[in-house]
């Protein structure tokens, strides 16, 4: 079509996982509408026939998604792909790999036996090793902790999930921590990497060597290895216990955080914690605003990244337009970042902060009364 | 499970190492504030002790043999030096398989969280802390975190009884049993069961990551916590955070025989030379361990003077040391804490 004739030079092409649940509402439902007009859902949904040039002038998300994205739009199948032996089929991995970037809504793994779960078959096939969460106070959002901003990079393919484990004897199981240099060597190199590239001054490699010697201390070998070659960054260790007492007295002592599977998987949800509500309410909703509002970035191997929204499905809600698109937003901008167009990423987050900070058109989970619409409407407001 | 100490009168001695950095200070206001309340026991003080010293000397290990109940500083972790840690040690050797810490507001100290009153008790003997690792092919090394059926019901067993006997509410099993599901399995299956015979208290489970992000937005939904080795390490450092920081948190190590009472959290964290040069150490943390230890040891009226005072003190806000945003040192609290004593 004719708009796609005007950015063909610089068209950038992305999977698009709309997911479960919930997913197919904060993200895009529609192929045709090929810019980065996040939440699209909205728009798709309210005026599915518009043509594109007439909701371009109408709503400046268009414009400040001059974004040129081609989203190739990927559904998990309704059956078992034989060839990756999980409801994700061949040909969505495909795209990611060819693309190498890629968006994701929540997906719900179907329960059933006989094949993996979709989280899982996505890091397997893809080699996604790195996980990547940003975590800062929302401004205008008060909450116990006014002072985060930070990121979490975990290491995402080995160490404590390796998933080997056996019983020894009846009543006696083991299971196996794994920690390689390729992979210690791979996650270190992208957390400099990553803090250089964003500015950032500080890496501190969390672990256990002083109990885990081997393992955590091949980590941390591979970690110092790394920091040599990056002079400029300031690099430290913390042992995971003290980290945990740290963040919580204090988290603007941290900056990019790098660390091990498990302790990555804790500390990242620690800290979206700390940006979660007062809990004055007697609700759950406080405890939401870090699902509806951390999103991860993965990292594969040949420079793949799949950005999501971390929080669930929610089948509760699901296409009664309440959902908070935040998560899937920021993600978007997460993506943009790795893209390099960091401009477009700040003005997509600062539309959604601001409109969180103004307050007055908040989702539920965030304690307001906006439906997903409304709430984007507001967001495509602050463009 | 733990042998309690008859009444008979006479002095109970206690073997007090006072360890490394910060530790002489804090056990040295310990013995002070004894002193000052008469309290009638005796310590056996073995000095030389160090965390770098390769093993524990046979004449510290006779004592607490002897005495059955230790009062420790802490003892420094050498960071991947071959050495492996005395803290950790001395809990396998004396079969100390509970580590339980107590993280709770002070009346009258401000922090980010309040009514935060929470029992960590973790397992001690076993699980990621097994100290088995190797290296299998240069680049690849592997840790083994063991979980035994013995040893999980036996801290689930301690957890419910130390919940029926103070009267807490609920026991909630930390653990990560969706990815390992045999480890993490073995030892929720012994929570359960044991769960059964205590019909009045509630048993709840949490996956680990959830856990620490719930005890940074709503910790007053906790109770006891019981947990395998590495989670509650870090859940115990969580919860010592958001209610006041290690500084403050009373803990200690106990098994069926023996007891060691030191700082609930972070033991092999022994402060910074300069906390140590200035003379800086906060010792409300061994304070309240100790006020612990004389309930242990059957002496709840020397317990509730200690814990009194050391209430009064806080509360008052006088004298406070630097990480409770005050600026006093050691021995000023230990000065006050004596003054507040009910003689
Ligand atoms: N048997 C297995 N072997 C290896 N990895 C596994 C296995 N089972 C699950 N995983 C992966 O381990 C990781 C940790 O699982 P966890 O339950 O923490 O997921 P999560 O909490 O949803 O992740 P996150 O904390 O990023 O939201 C996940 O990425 C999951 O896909
Ligand atoms: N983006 C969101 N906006 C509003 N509410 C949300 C959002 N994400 C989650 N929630 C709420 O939080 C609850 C728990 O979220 P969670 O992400 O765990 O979903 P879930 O029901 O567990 O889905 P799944 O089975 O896919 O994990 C949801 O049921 C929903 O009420
Ligand atoms: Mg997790
Ligand atoms: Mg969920």
């Amino acid at each position: 079509c004719s708009i796609l004739f005007f950015f063909s030079s610089d068209l950038i092409r992305a999977t698009l996982f709309p997911g479960d649940g919930i997913g197919p509402e904060i993200a895009s439902s529609s192929k045709r509408y090929q810019f980065m007009s996040l939440p699209i859902g909205f728009l798709s949904e309210s005026y599915p026939s518009l043509p594109i040039g007439f909701l371009s002038e109408s709503y400046p998300i268009f414009s400040a998604a001059d974004v040129p994205i081609e989203w190739e739009e990927h559904f998990v199948g309704t059956e078992v792909d034989p060839r990756t032996q999980s409801f994700v089929t061949w040909e969505s991995l495909e795209s990611v790999r060819r693309n190498k970037v890629g968006l994701k809504g929540p997906m719900a793994t179907p329960i059933g036996k006989g094949h993996r779960s979709l989280n899982l078959t996505l890091r397997k096939e893809l080699n996604l090793f790195a996980n990547v969460r940003p975590c800062y106070s929302l401004p205008g959002y008060k909450t116990r902790y006014d002072d985060v901003n930070l990121i979490t990079i975990r290491e995402n393919t080995e160490g404590e999930y390796s998933g080997l484990e056996h019983q020894v004897v009846r009543g006696v199981v083991e299971s196996l921590k794994i920690i390689t240099r390729q992979a210690s060597l791979r996650v270190a190199e992208y957390a400099f990497y990553y803090a250089k590239a964003h500015g950032r001054e500080r890496v501190s490699a969390i672990h256990k060597a002083n109990i885990m010697q081997k393992t955590d201390g091949l980590f941390l070998k591979c970690c110092r290895e790394v920091a040599e070659k990056y002079p400029e960054i300031t690099y430290e260790e913390v042992v995971i216990d003290n980290c945990c007492m740290m963040l919580v007295k204090n988290p603007a002592l941290f900056d990019v955080l790098v660390m091990p599977n498990l302790y990555g998987d804790i500390i990242s949800d620690l800290c979206a914690g700390l940006i979660g509500g007062l809990g004055l309410t007697p609700s759950r909703l406080d405890l939401l605003i870090p699902l509806a509002f951390i999103h991860s970035l993965n990292i594969g191997e040949g420079g793949i990244a799949l950005a999501e929204a971390v929080h669930g499905s929610a089948p509760d809600i699901a296409g009664k337009n309440l959902a908070n698109p935040t998560a899937l937003l920021l993600s978007g901008v997460s993506m943009l970042r790795h893209l390099e167009l960091h401009d477009k990423a700040d003005r997509i987050q600062d539309a959604v902060l601001k409109t969180i900070a103004e307050g007055k058109y908040r989702t539920a989970d965030l304690g307001g009364s906006s439906k997903t619409s409304e709430f984007t409407k507001a967001i495509i407001g602050h463009l | 499970p733990v042998t309690p100490i008859t009444e008979d009168g006479t002095p109970r001695p206690v073997t007090l190492i006072p360890g490394d950095g910060i530790g002489p200070l804090v056990t040295g206001a310990v013995e002070q504030v004894m002193a000052a309340m008469r309290a009638p026991v005796t310590f056996e003080k073995f000095d030389d002790v160090n965390g770098n010293m390769s093993k524990m000397p046979e004449e510290v290990m006779d004592s607490i043999k002897k005495t059955k109940v230790c009062l420790k500083g802490g003892l420094i972790t050498p960071v991947g030096g071959g050495v492996s840690s005395l803290n950790v040690s001395l809990r396998k050797e004396l079969d100390l398989f509970v580590s339980l810490v107590n993280c709770f507001n002070l009346p009258g100290l401000p922090t980010r969280h309040d009514k935060v009153d929470i029992v960590v008790i973790r397992e001690n003997t076993e699980g990621e802390y097994s100290g088995l690792e190797h290296e299998v092919v240069p680049g690849v090394v592997e840790s083994l975190k063991v979980i035994t059926k013995f040893c999980s019901e036996r801290i689930a067993q301690y957890a419910f009884e130390y919940a029926h006997l103070n009267n807490r509410k609920t026991v909630t099993a930390v653990h990560k049993a969706n990815i390992m599901k045999l480890a993490d399995g073995l030892f929720l299956e012994s929570c359960r069961e044991i769960a059964k015979r205590y019909p009045d208290i509630k048993y709840n489970e949490i996956i680990v990551d959830n856990c620490c992000m719930q005890l940074v937005s709503r910790p007053e939904q906790f109770d006891v916590m019981v947990t395998p080795n590495l989670y509650g390490n870090l859940v115990a450092n969580t919860a010592a955070g958001i209610a006041g920081g290690t500084g403050v948190m009373p803990g200690g190590n106990v098994g069926t025989e023996y007891a060691i009472f030191e700082q609930g959290a972070s033991a092999g964290n022994v402060g910074k030379p300069k906390m140590v040069e200035k003379k800086r150490a906060n010792p409300i943390a061994l304070l309240l361990s100790s006020a612990m230890m004389l309930r242990h040891l059957q002496l709840p009226k020397y317990a509730d003077n200690l814990e009194t005072a050391v209430k009064r003190v806080i509360c008052e806000g006088k004298y406070r040391t630097k990480d409770l945003g005050g600026s006093n040192t050691t021995q000023e609290v230990v000065d006050a804490v004596i003054k507040a004593l009910d003689s």
